[in-house]
């Protein structure tokens, strides 16, 4: 059910979040950093995309410009990101934080310092509900239970007066996914909310996203540069590199028919397939490094390190365009014999 | 399950306290700061009640050692010492706590301010406070005390205004450093305002610097009272204050030594105490230490 559709300006009715064209520079002193380049998706209702690439290819980025927590001062933004067709950037800042945690909220990577250490879990969660809803301590409380118990905690009732500290990394992860859920966001934004995790921990909060994209239908944004997790839980995939998606499709398709040869690359480097292809004991790594985020030359930025890389592909950059339909790609060599 | 939910709804910071109170009284010299300064406060509550009026001139006894009348003796106009140091004891709270209390809140609301928000104004106050730290703690209160005339509203005032400084500094950093810590970011995610940050997850969170920094403040502000009477800065003759007992016993420290020796006691065993309660508390505060 991926509404990743061909042109994402022609919106479906199912459509929450819709980012068209999404280009995000930081000004720094070594000179201006293009984050973010020319970025564009669309999330419908229940589903999960995955933004998937490497430290730095601008995923986070992408993620926390959506809930505008950039700061204005720091960042420009050009481009439009709509939720329920509402263009978020015309919104003032007062109303932008009654679309923070209500609307949109954000689950971060590490759930061992994102709880505040001097209130109670059941506290926090009680305060975001009646920041954003007009209800009772006593309703919230119940309400925090009810949450508590969604997100598996077990013995919710007694956890309410839990500290932080009392608890670990893993059940500190549900509980921040507790209080995002809290009031029934429309958008969930997760940004790498397994990698600080235990493998075994891994699972059950993974679980937990796409219970909640079951029973509540809430879109959710995954950052990630685990590919296994993309395999787990996400509906589509996006990949990034170097501030700008190389592939767009359906997770199935992606482990199908990678097209880009650096989804293959990332695919090459799991170790589960590397393994599963004749029992190689080395992983395929990818060659050379990314390039600098203040360069935007026109022409493919995969190419120095690419093992198909020819004259075409520096003379101008590959447009992502359609490969097959509902899989799109940046690179004029997409397709044909998988050699990665 | 109302009923059952509510009786959980006493979500205060309970077991941490008591896992604090746990720490702070496996300390032996923690515990020693925490008598002396019970012992001073008592001193400086219940002393004068206790005691004789501390201007009552008896000519009979002038300059008599300690005795079962007069404990810790009297001074050159017969005046009882032992119920002048418990009134001396009671400006000494006073102006301790108080400077202290001032400090703290002008200092902190300053500081978490500046450090949370950067920008001018916390360039502007950064640099105020630079020149003012410059000075030390003593020459400036004695600078302030001397343009705002001597008496003991005006000690306190200048007490505050000399920590104030120094506080702020400290709440700049811890509000810098927990702006930037992972909580913050989720609480302008989850959409909270800016004063709930403040007040909810920096000022909690710093809250453990801030006591520390009390522990310090408020002996170097008996100290500072002290030596402003001294030197006839602060608190005015026959007024009691330790500052002003070591004043007058300075010209009889060779036949009368006990006149210097209990004030300054009681200064040194203050300060003491107030450091060792200080030294424990951090201790027992520091999430990292061991029980």
């Amino acid at each position: 059910m991926s509404t990743i559709a061909a042109a994402p300006a022609a919106a479906t009715t199912s459509a929450v979040l819709e980012v068209d064209r999404l280009h995000v520079e930081f000004s720094t002193e070594g000179g201006c950093v293009m984050a973010v380049k020319d970025v564009s998706f669309t999330l419908g209702r229940g589903e999960i995309l995955a933004l998937v690439g490497e430290s730095g290819c601008g995923k986070s980025t992408v993620a926390m410009s959506i809930p505008r927590l950039l700061g204005d001062t720091r960042a420009r933004i050009e481009g439009s990101i709509r939720l329920d067709g509402v263009d978020l950037a015309t919104l003032s800042e007062r109303q932008m934080r009654h679309v923070r945690g209500k609307d949109i909220s954000v689950v971060f990577q590490e759930p061992m310092t994102s709880l505040n250490p001097a209130y109670t879990i059941g506290r926090q969660i009680v305060e975001v509900i009646r920041q954003h809803e007009k209800v009772k301590r006593s309703a919230a409380m119940r309400r925090a239970v009810e949450l508590l118990a969604l997100v598996g905690i077990p013995d919710a009732r007694r956890r309410l007066s839990a500290f932080p500290h009392e608890l670990s990394g893993g059940m500190r992860q549900r509980v921040m996914i507790a209080i995002a859920v809290a009031c029934d966001p429309k958008v969930i934004i997760a940004d790498e909310p397994t990698t600080a995790l235990d493998v075994t921990i891994q699972a059950g909060v993974l679980d937990i996203f796409r219970r909640l994209r079951d029973t509540l239908g809430t879109a959710i944004v995954l950052i990630t540069h685990d590919l296994g997790v993309v395999a787990e839980v996400a509906d589509s995939v996006a990949v990034m590199y170097a501030g700008r998606v190389v592939e767009q499709c359906s997770t199935g398709e992606i482990f199908a028919r990678p097209a880009h040869p650096y989804t293959r690359g990332l695919l090459g480097a799991l170790p589960s397939r590397a393994l599963m292809r004749g029992g190689r004991r080395r992983l395929a790594d990818i060659a050379g490094v990314v390039p600098p985020p203040t360069v935007d030359p026109d022409e493919c930025q995969f190419a120095p390190r690419c093992p198909r890389a020819t004259a075409a592909c520096v003379a101008a950059r590959p447009p992502l365009a359609p490969f097959v339909p509902g899989h799109r790609v940046a690179c004029i060599h997409a397709g044909g014999e998988e050699t990665a | 399950m109302t009923a059952a939910v509510s009786a959980v709804v006493p979500a205060r910071p309970r077991p941490q306290w008591r896992r604090i109170a746990r720490r702070f009284l496996h300390r032996p010299m923690a515990i020693v700061g925490l008598v002396l300064v019970l012992a001073f406060i008592a001193l400086a509550v219940v002393g004068p009640m206790l005691t004789s009026d501390p201007d009552l001139q008896d000519f009979q006894v002038v300059l008599s050692p300690p005795s079962l009348a007069h404990p810790l003796g009297t001074d050159d106009l017969g005046r009882d010492v032992l119920a002048r140091v418990a009134n001396g004891a009671r400006v000494s709270l006073l102006a301790g706590v108080v400077s202290t209390a001032i400090a703290l809140v002008v200092g902190i609301t300053l500081g978490l301010i500046s450090g949370f928000y950067r920008g001018w104004f916390d360039a502007v106050l950064g640099r105020i406070v630079d020149v003012l730290l410059a000075f030390p703690f003593l020459i400036f209160a004695v600078g302030l005390a001397a343009i705002l005339g001597a008496s003991l509203t005006n000690v306190i005032a200048a007490l505050a205004i000399s920590q104030v400084p120094a506080v702020i500094r400290i709440a700049r950093g811890e509000a810098m450093s927990i702006r930037d810590q992972e909580y913050v970011s989720g609480a302008i995610a989850d959409g909270s305002r800016d004063g709930a940050i403040i007040l909810k997850y920096v000022l909690p969170n710093a809250a453990s610097a801030f006591i520390v920094q009390a522990t310090v403040a408020i002996p170097a502000a008996i100290i500072g009272e002290a030596t402003l009477s001294f030197l006839g800065l602060g608190v005015q003759p026959p007024n009691a204050s330790w500052g002003i007992l070591l004043t007058g016993a300075q010209q009889y420290l060779a036949q009368a030594p006990y006149l210097a020796v209990f004030p300054g006691l009681a200064i040194a065993l203050t300060t003491l105490g107030f450091n060792l309660l200080g030294d424990g508390l951090r201790d027992a505060l520091d999430p990292k230490g061991h029980r």
